[in-house]
């Protein structure tokens, strides 16, 4: 068998749970003890799949399905297959963490849940696979459509409601987009299979206009800017494992349809100022989501904006590899693609844990606002501990994983050697200061995130029966930090299977010079010119903290005694004195006043009953959104006047339209 | 990695744990002589790290186990930070493990620690000094890394250890990119170790303190480790300072005799710098915290403008 049959072994696993948890409704412990579990197991088959899959040649299939004369073409290549490898490396951590989650959640509700949560997984699957533009389009519209459901979970929640139709809208406008993308490629010949287009040679023009489509496409579904306004919207209101999976995965499959259509059917056609087009669009797009994110008081929104953040990052890597491949740099785009894909593997893993720890917050404190948590380390010290692994690795620090696809990516913005564009030579590195004000905010955002939830005092009377998350969910959260972990380690293993998608997108990879300094040493480039070994650094870190532990405890002692805290020594605190979630996010506000839209009321000080308000909007609500909308709904009105409900008329309509036809076409 | 560098990686360990207190002894004395009061004496650091480390350590009743950890994990970071720094030479095997952006990194995560730390009991002042921190980090850090990368490109090289020996070997050729690079680097000096004019480490002053306000609630051998780590992390990003702008007597590889050369003039350096910053800590003011961002956002700007200078004129 070929590495694809198992992996549509696999879609078809998840296709067969999907049924079976409609069937299962009337025993929900059926579902979460069988079918999660099974699940699980099918991602974790799909990930070594794709593990081995990555380094062979590409395998295809055709499945007699679909519409007459146009079957379903598939084909597992490398750029497919490491994205199935986050797609099951993720979707096994927050599967096993499902099987505890949606304990409690009835029958009914839950075989539905079941249901989209088992079709979501094989149409991302699928779209990953699909091989003709047809397959990838119904692929694609299920990923939407089960997600939306998903999404809307709690559709009796009004609020809930209007983000899944944000969702749903943004989803179609950026499906639209695709579709033309997808027209402009096949080239006027007809035949909508990814071999044909791969082989078609566009124009200059007709391939920007497809380069541009696919980036305003596919950047709907990962939330670029101007179109992320979903995310924020969307992921707050699915339950946590489904914002999970669609800030792990799904958005990641975003971000294969950009490589797929940049670098696979365009790769002889790039020009530069794709590249500077995506860098840009990527960078502003990091730097609108952190600084969102450090103002943020729901944990989960704070997540959502978190994850615009790195998809921003993601598309200024692709464009800098664009770039770079653009100008016939080979070496350098290689290694800013690298970066880019390693990132996208860090994100999936760490941002995922995150969601999945703010679900266990959920289910034990039944609260999102994190100014109404504090102090969950005491009662929840096993998430709290996890959360705490996903908070260093999105702050890229080192020695965990976020930091070393950062690094590798201010390297490929470091060794850029020069551009024959003399002005851009002078815009990367701007770029690359973007990158970094992005990294230490992200920092910012998460200190608060981490601070204000699970330190210092309970913040509600409720907090103190939280419990801690149980061992299925346990599991779950241990697999993805224990993934941020390695990933982090030994990141030159890593590269070494990513090398194979760059060796296939743009035919050079960093194989022979990451790894010469044994595996213990990353070096991208050249040994003298830059190194970093994580585990060395862990070693030292972790036996610098022993040895010191032991020198103060020989030479002097540890005697430790409990008393009230100090506070300089004022007695009359409480743990409303904290800094709120609003509280910490204040500098930030301050200091980019007019970035955002902020209403704030403040209380007289007469007032008996003083009341703060405050609220920080998106300005691009008010400047794109709603005057589209309102634009939207005049067209309409004026369309509307047609409408009189008469028959003759209408028939006049169509009358007309048939001679406007026939006199178009002769 | 052979023996001798590995010796050298132990000397170095051991001189920047002892020399790093000297230092701050000597800027206290400075400052103290400039402001007319009479000195403590430079080994007064070390007589209250001592007697800090035999007092019983008191922890607030809502204190979790990260907040006892904390002062171990910056303490090994700073000293850390510090022993890759080629101070005396240049060899040091730890270089090849930590770059000068994953230096930037370590700092950082014994940031986030100690900014954790302080939000852990929950007081008032705790949360307060974690928020101001941050806030000065997230423009100081990039600020650093901007200077970093300036160096690096010169260099070719993000290696602390190949930047120092190559601006140690260059003739002498003035680099306009570089001066922006300094001015910017001793502003984020200033602004990382709790100088004047960001923040003051002589006050408890609520309404201005910020990395006092974070360590607040320790005391004893906990506060005494933060305390060696900040003059650890003092040592360390003066010495990063001597690589990059004043890299003058730094053994080079495999040169085992200029080491105590190297050692005679670091003395001199040292003793300089820490004149220097006493004698700007006294003449310049405390800004208002929200000046802050501004004069952080001044030294991140210059940085970049060095970039771009050494961009424009490829040298």
């Amino acid at each position: 068998m070929l590495p694809i049959d198992y992996a549509l072994c696999v879609i078809a696993l998840w296709l067969v749970l999907a049924v079976l948890g409609l069937a299962l409704q009337g025993s929900p412990r059926a579902i979460t003890r069988l079918v999660f579990p099974l699940g699980a197991l099918g991602s974790l088959a799909l990930a070594a799949t794709a593990l081995v899959a990555l380094s062979q040649t590409p395998s295809v299939a055709i499945l007699p399905l679909g519409l007459p004369d146009l079957p379903f073409h598939l084909r597992l290549d490398a750029l497919s297959a490491f994205f199935l490898l986050i797609l099951g490396a993720a979707s096994l951590g927050i599967s096993l963490y499902s099987a505890g989650y949606f304990r409690a959640t009835a029958g009914g509700t839950l075989g539905l849940l079941t249901f989209e949560y088992h079709l979501f997984l094989a149409s991302m699957a699928l779209v990953l696979l699909a091989d003709d533009a047809y397959l990838f389009m119904v692929a694609w519209e299920t990923m939407a459509i089960s997600s939306y459901f998903l999404v809307t979970t709690d559709h009796k929640i009004p609020e809930i409601r209007s983000a899944g139709f944000i969702y749903l809208l943004i989803a179609h406008i950026g499906a639209i987009a695709i579709l033309m993308c997808f027209g402009v490629l096949q080239g006027a010949h007809g035949d909508f299979t990814f071999e044909a287009m791969r082989q078609n040679q566009l124009s200059p023009f007709w391939a920007s206009a497809a380069f541009l489509l696919a980036l305003f496409g596919f950047g709907a579904k990962a939330g670029m800017l101007p179109l992320h306004v979903w995310l924020p919207e969307a992921h707050p209101a699915a339950p946590s494992p489904v914002s999970a999976m669609m800030s792990g995965i799904m958005l990641k499959t975003a971000i294969y349809g950009i490589l797929r259509v940049s670098f696979d059917f365009l790769h002889t056609q790039h020009l530069w100022w794709w590249g500077i087009l995506a860098l840009t669009l990527g960078l502003a797009t990091a730097l609108y989501g952190v600084l969102f994110a450090a103002v943020q008081s729901d944990m989960k929104r704070l997540l959502a904006y978190s994850s615009i953040e790195n998809i921003g990052i993601i598309i200024a890597g692709i464009g800098l590899a664009i770039l770079f491949h653009a100008n016939h740099q080979e070496q350098v785009a290689a290694l800013a693609l690298v970066a880019t894909l390693y990132h996208a593997l860090n994100h999936s893993f760490f941002k995922s844990l995150l969601f999945l720890t703010t679900g266990s917050v959920l289910h034990a404190t039944g609260e999102r606002n994190m100014g109404k948590l504090g102090g969950l380390i005491h009662k929840m010290p096993w998430v709290a501990l996890l959360a705490l692994i996903g908070v260093l690795a999105i702050s890229g620090l080192p020695p965990l994983n976020g930091f070393v696809s950062e690094w590798l990516l201010l390297q490929s913005f470091l060794l850029a050697p020069s551009m024959p564009q003399l002005y851009l030579n002078m815009l990367l590195p701007l770029g690359a200061a973007a990158l970094v004000l992005g990294g230490a905010l992200a920092a910012y955002a998460m200190v608060k995130f981490y601070g204000v939830i699970f330190l210092g005092q309970s913040r509600e009377e409720n907090l103190s029966e939280a419990h801690d998350a149980g061992p299925m969910e346990r599991a779950g959260m241990l697999w993805l930090a224990g993934g941020c972990l390695i990933l982090g380690l030994s990141p030159v293993f890593f590269i070494l299977l990513i090398d194979n998608v760059s060796m296939a997108l743009i035919g050079h990879d960093l194989g022979s010079t990451a790894a010469s300094a044994g595996w213990l040493w990353l070096t991208p480039v050249a040994a003298e010119r830059a190194s970093y070994s994580p585990l060395i650094l862990l070693l030292i870190i972790l036996g610098g903290i022993l040895f010191t532990f032991l020198a103060v405890r020989k030479f002097y002692h540890g005697r430790v005694r409990r008393g009230p805290a100090w506070d300089c020594g004022y007695p009359a605190q409480t743990a409303r004195m904290q800094d709120s979630a609003e509280g910490f996010g204040q500098p930030i506000r301050q200091i980019f006043d007019f970035f955002f839209g902020v209403i704030r009321e403040v209380p007289s000080p007469f007032d008996t009953k003083p009341h703060y308000h405050g609220e920080t909007h998106d300005r691009l609500w008010t400047l794109l959104y709603l005057p589209i909308a309102r634009l939207v709904e005049k067209l309409s009105t004026l369309i509307g006047r047609l409408q009189h409900g008469r028959i003759p008329l209408y028939l006049l309509y169509s009358f007309v339209t048939l001679i406007a036809l026939l006199a178009f076409t002769r | 990695m052979n023996t001798s560098t590995l010796l050298l990686q132990l000397f170095q360990n051991v001189l920047v744990l002892l020399a790093a207190p000297l230092l701050l002894g000597w800027v206290n004395n400075c400052r103290s002589w400039m402001q007319g009061r009479s000195a403590a004496g430079i080994f007064q650091p070390y007589r209250n790290l001592a007697k800090l480390f035999q007092k019983d350590a008191v922890l607030a009743h809502s204190a979790s186990p990260l907040f006892r950890h904390t002062p171990y994990l910056l303490f090994v970071s700073m000293w850390l930070a510090a022993a890759m720094v080629p101070v005396v030479a240049v060899d040091l095997p730890l270089s090849t493990a930590v770059d000068v952006i994953a230096l930037v990194g370590i700092f950082a995560l014994a940031r986030v620690f100690i900014a954790l730390a302080a939000m852990d009991i929950g007081t008032s002042f705790g949360t307060l000094g974690a928020r101001r921190e941050m806030l000065i980090s997230f423009l100081a850090e990039p600020a650093l890394l901007m200077v970093f990368f300036i160096a690096s490109m010169i260099a070719h090289s993000t290696s602390l250890t190949t930047i120092a020996e190559t601006f140690a070997h260059k003739q002498f050729v003035i680099y306009p990119s570089l001066a922006f690079a300094g001015i910017a680097f001793l502003m984020v000096l200033l602004a990382e170790n709790a100088r004047i004019p960001v923040d003051n480490p002589s006050t408890h002053l609520e309404l201005t303190m910020i990395h006092e306000a974070m360590i607040l609630e320790y005391s004893a051998r906990h506060l005494a480790l933060i305390e060696w780590a900040s003059a650890i992390k003092l040592f360390a990003y003066i010495t990063i300072g001597f690589a990059l702008f004043l890299p003058v007597g730094i053994a080079e590889a495999g040169n085992w005799g200029a080491l105590p050369l190297a050692l005679v003039i670091l003395v001199p350096k040292l003793a300089a710098a820490g004149f220097g910053l006493a004698l700007l800590e006294s003449v310049s003011a405390k800004l208002r915290i929200f000046r802050a961002p501004e004069y952080l956002g001044t030294a991140f700007l210059l940085a970049v403008l060095g970039i771009l200078t050494l961009n424009l004129l490829k040298v």
